[in-house]
């Protein structure tokens, strides 16, 4: 396998060229783009990559990202160990 | 305003509409599917992604082997590009009750009179396979070591984008407001962006939104929603571990191809309405500490995300595959926990109905008469 480069996602090793090629073939939604490459779906939750993807899809559009479904972000807010958790209970 | 024409059309973007587009696409007809969201936002994309042959009715059994048949090759079939991520780590159902194991055993009976290989475990078999499980108090476990997991969401969008090469018109971001009959037969559908399309054949394959839907046709679908939660690990070393299924409380715990750990649990009390979707915080803390119990090796182990969706629940737990008592309209709905890997199934015998072929396997089980003649068809492997 060709090494990856231009990685934008690093939680799920994402390069900027797939996240190209999925919103050239008509998913512009980072709802849809998230599902199909995983991500912002990583431990990170997106922080280290929605804003570059969003500007992907704005750029692809010509829609300004405040018009942009930016997905939801789902709790816990920051990862919490399961032993933690389960304390609480 | 202008009406669109076709001849047959989908309502639901879920594995079972986006499967049956793909079927009729594939085999030459004109299809139409309209979507709300995005395929896969219903149950679909929401479910916990687990494939199972351990079923306890014999079609379901029949359906559950043919879309193990089909599972493993349909990434190449589909051939989108996208990862189905298909694994075979293996489904546990765990007993810890003497009237569970016997039941256990009756369907793993069935299971092998129709060649699946399931097997019933002693708990000394699975504390030698599975050292890392503390599954104190258990008297015993069918296990089938075929069953797994599939990507809910690639699966689902996959085979809409393989409908969509074959000329189906996948229209997302569409939600459908009305359906519109004629003389007591259906005529079509209309947008809540005010298209009109009209089409002789009309499949409902919108999960527990299917109830809505027909009611603007007079037509009732006995299905309604029930919200489940899921929570979702940081990923770690992969080890393969099955999906575990803990029957004392309904709490299962699995590992996914990408290392990361998937929990559930039942909760009798969570929401049963349409557009519930938030999370529950007593099921965060409630379902860590069941899984945690049985698998201490995750206890440093972070939680990620949560989330849940509906379950789409018929009063047997069973689906409701049938044509309604308006011609032309059908519905596929009510897979009651266990739809998303009855996609290739489902697909297949919806196609087969829409277009006048004799389905498969024998459907009758499925129709939706069953509930006014109280002749109801219960599912004993439910989750
Ligand atoms: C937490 C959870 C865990 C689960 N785990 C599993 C599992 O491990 N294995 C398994 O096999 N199954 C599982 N399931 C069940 C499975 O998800 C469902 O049975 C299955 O996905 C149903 O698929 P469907 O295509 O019938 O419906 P859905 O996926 O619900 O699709 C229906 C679609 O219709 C759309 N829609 C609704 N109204 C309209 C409208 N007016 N116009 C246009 N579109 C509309 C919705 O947006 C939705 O996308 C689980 C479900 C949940 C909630
Ligand atoms: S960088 Fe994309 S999810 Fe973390």
């Amino acid at each position: 396998m060709s090494e990856k480069v231009n990685i934008i996602c690093r939680c799920e090793e994402i390069q900027i060229e797939e996240i190209r090629h999925w919103i050239n073939k008509g998913y512009t939604n980072l709802e849809e783009l998230k599902r199909i490459l995983r991500i912002t779906m990583g431990p990170c939750q997106g922080r280290g990559c929605r804003d570059i993807i969003l500007r992907e899809i704005s750029m692809a559009t010509g829609k300004p990202i405040s018009e942009l479904n930016t997905g939801v972000i789902r709790p816990p807010v920051k990862p919490i160990k399961f032993s933690l958790l389960a304390e609480d209970n | 305003m202008t009406v669109k024409t076709t001849d047959f059309i989908i309502v639901g973007g879920g594995v079972h509409g986006c499967a049956t587009a793909y079927e009729l696409a594939k085999a030459g007809y004109k299809v139409t599917l309209f979507e709300s969201r995005y395929l896969s936002s219903g149950g679909s994309g929401r479910s916990a992604a687990g494939l199972r042959q351990h079923f306890g009715t014999e079609v379901n059994l029949h359906m559950a082997k043919y879309n193990l048949k089909v599972f493993p090759t349909l990434e190449e079939e589909l051939d989108t590009g996208m990862d189905l991520e298909f694994r075979q780590w293996g489904y546990m159902w765990v007993a810890y009750t003497d009237s569970c194991l016997d039941q256990l055993k009756k369907n793993v009976a069935l299971q092998k009179s129709m060649d699946i290989p399931s097997v019933i475990f002693t708990p000394d078999e699975i504390h030698e396979r599975w050292p890392y499980l503390r599954l104190d108090g258990i008297i015993g476990a069918a296990f089938c070591g075929e069953d797994g997991h599939i990507n809910p969401q690639t699966l689902t969008m996959a085979y809409g984008e393989a409908a969509a090469r074959y000329g189906a018109v996948v229209k997302t971001y569409t939600p459908v407001q009305k359906l519109l009959a004629e003389n007591g037969k259906i005529k079509g559908v209309v947008t809540e962006s005010g298209e009109e399309w009209h089409a002789p054949r009309v499949l409902l394959a919108a999960g527990p939104h299917t109830r809505p839907l027909a009611a603007t046709v007079g037509v009732d679908i006995p299905v309604y929603p029930e919200r489940h939660n899921i929570l979702i690990s940081e990923p770690v070393e992969v080890f393969n571990c099955p999906m575990v299924l803990c029957l004392d409380d309904g709490a299962y715990f699995k590992q996914c191809p990408n290392g990361t750990f998937m929990f559930g649990r039942d909760d009798q009390d969570e929401p049963r309405d349409l557009g519930n979707e938030g999370n529950s915080v007593k099921f965060l803390a409630g379902v860590t500490a069941s899984v945690l119990k049985r698998i201490p090796a995750l206890s440093g182990v972070r939680v990620v995300r949560q989330w849940s969706g509906p379950y789409d629940v018929t009063e047997d737990h069973n689906a409701i595959i049938d044509w309604t008592p308006l011609e032309g309209l059908m519905v596929n709905c009510g897979w009651s926990g266990h739809g998303l890997q009855f996609g290739p199934s489902g697909g297949r015998v919806c196609k087969e109905m829409l277009v006048g072929e004799q389905a498969f396997v024998d459907l009758h089980r499925f129709r939706l008469a069953r509930f006014a003649e109280g002749d109801l068809f219960f599912e004993p492997a439910f989750i």
